[in-house]
């Protein structure tokens, strides 16, 4: 069953920028990639407590999965589940390239825009990006956590070398979150630190936000596994008596 | 000193201090930059979660995602250098007789442990309660639980295969391995000798770990 979200909400967030909001459990957010090679940084935090947060060695272990899609569901330290993946294009989404930081750009060959030259398409990088975002909300580099990419996918062969594959996603692909607890949600829209590029690419996506139904026993996330299972075990019991 | 340690100490300096650190026990304490730090795994198959911090600022720690992605593999050995959230070089390994170490299993947790095994599993004894002990005991170090990130499981063995499926393996580290590092700035170590009954990560008989501080 395809999981289609009520869209209440839709705006364009351009390449190379940044975006955090609160969004509430039941809610859903869909991102669109407009073209080939998108790549969207994510970090998640609970709203109510936000030392409690998205964690990826949680999440791949629980689920026995290096790449994530549809079906799997995105963890807390705390063992619960802060958001899951209901709908996916893409599959095989990055959890471990981390960002795209200030010393990369020479290595690179990126030319590094300032606003005074190129205004709002300056070439800002995702770790700075997430710094202003998570100062918002009165976190700092302390609270920079390993980061999900979305639409980007890196290999592994056996003996742990990592490839990252040009233009994994194409033009259109969607991925949609469902948010099961309320979170402070915090992205950005700045290439892949592993992306082969001759200069920094600008590449948007379209965000919409909607609300979707709590999950049931046959949802594809929950029933993914007994671990899911427990997961959600783990959020019903953190809202009792609401 | 630990006269009764079976390890044999190979290197041609007297450590400066050596540790043991019985399984569900935790170390916390500073490398100058140019110490030397062996950890060594006793009896074998047993996992060393480790974390490090900018000792000037602990608000910079390590990074799995930036450094598998500078040296564009997930596994640590000799020759890697382990690097912070701002992308600089925190220590390197120099010695490593595992050959080894994984960057991506995490830390065991009370409450990971329930989604992974069973609800009832709460209780259970773990890596991060028992880091949160040595942050509570050691107030000096200036650490919250929003300083406990994504770790190094030294001695475990986290292969990903092919098609990017993940597990938790038998060990591939023995009596007497160890892992050797230099520390390229002054770091605060932060270790959980793994406590974990649920899977083999530490061969479901969690054993003692020693540390060796070398001067350089």
């Amino acid at each position: 069953m395809n999981l289609v979200p009520d869209v209440d909400y839709r705006t364009r967030l351009p390449g190379g920028q940044h975006w955090s909001l609160r969004l509430r459990r039941g809610t859903s957010l869909t991102l669109i990639a407009e073209e080939p090679g998108c790549n969207v940084g994510l970090l998640l935090y609970s709203a109510e407590q936000p030392l409690e947060r998205l964690n990826l060695p949680d999440t791949l272990k629980c689920q026995h999965t290096f790449h994530l899609g549809r079906g799997h569901c995105l963890y807390s330290d705390m063992g619960r589940v802060l958001a899951s993946i209901v709908e996916d294009d893409c599959g095989g989404h990055d959890a471990v390239g981390g960002n795209l930081g200030p010393g990369h750009f020479e290595a690179k060959g990126w030319r590094r825009i300032r606003y005074q030259q190129g205004r709002n398409e300056r070439t800002q990088s995702g770790h700075e990006s997430f710094l202003i975002e998570l100062a918002k909300y009165g976190l700092g580099l302390a609270d920079l956590s390993a980061n999900l990419n979305l639409f980007s996918k890196l290999t592994v062969d056996e003996q742990g070398r990592l490839r990252y594959l040009p233009d994994h996603c194409a033009a259109g692909d969607r991925v949609t979150l469902r948010f099961e607890l309320d979170v402070l949600v915090m992205l950005h829209t700045c290439p892949h630190p592993l992306d082969p590029s001759p200069d920094y690419p600008h590449r948007g996506v379209t965000i919409e936000l909607g609300t979707l139904p709590p999950p049931d026993r046959t949802d594809v996330c929950l029933s993914h596994c007994a671990e899911n299972a427990r997961g959600f075990d783990n959020n019903r019991l953190y809202l009792l008596g609401q | 000193m630990n006269a009764s340690s079976p390890v044999q100490d190979t290197a041609p300096m007297p450590p400066l201090a050596r540790h043991l650190i019985e399984a569900g026990d935790h170390f916390i304490g500073r490398l100058q930059q140019g110490q030397r730090l062996r950890i060594v795994d006793l009896e074998g198959n047993q996992a060393a979660d480790t974390l490090f911090y900018n000792a000037c600022d602990v608000a910079e720690r390590y990074s799995a995602v930036d450094t598998v992605r500078e040296q564009g593999s997930l596994y640590l050995t000799t020759g890697s250098v382990l690097r912070s959230t701002l992308n600089r070089p925190m220590l390197r390994i120099v010695d490593d007789s595992c050959g080894r170490h994984d960057t991506l299993g995490g830390a065991c947790s009370s409450e990971s442990n329930t989604v992974r095994y069973a609800l009832d599993r709460r209780h259970m004894h773990s890596c991060r309660d028992n880091w949160m002990l040595a942050i509570a005991n050691h107030p000096e170090y200036g650490l919250t639980k929003r300083d406990i990130g994504h770790n190094i499981n030294f001695f475990m063995n986290v292969p990903v295969t092919p098609e990017g499926g993940l597990d938790f393996a038998d060990g591939i580290s023995g009596p007497g391995k160890y892992v050797e590092l230099v520390s390229e700035m002054d770091v605060v170590v932060l270790i959980s000798n793994c406590p974990q009954l649920n899977n083999p990560c530490s061969g479901f008989d969690p054993t003692p770990i020693e540390l060796l501080i070398w001067r350089h």
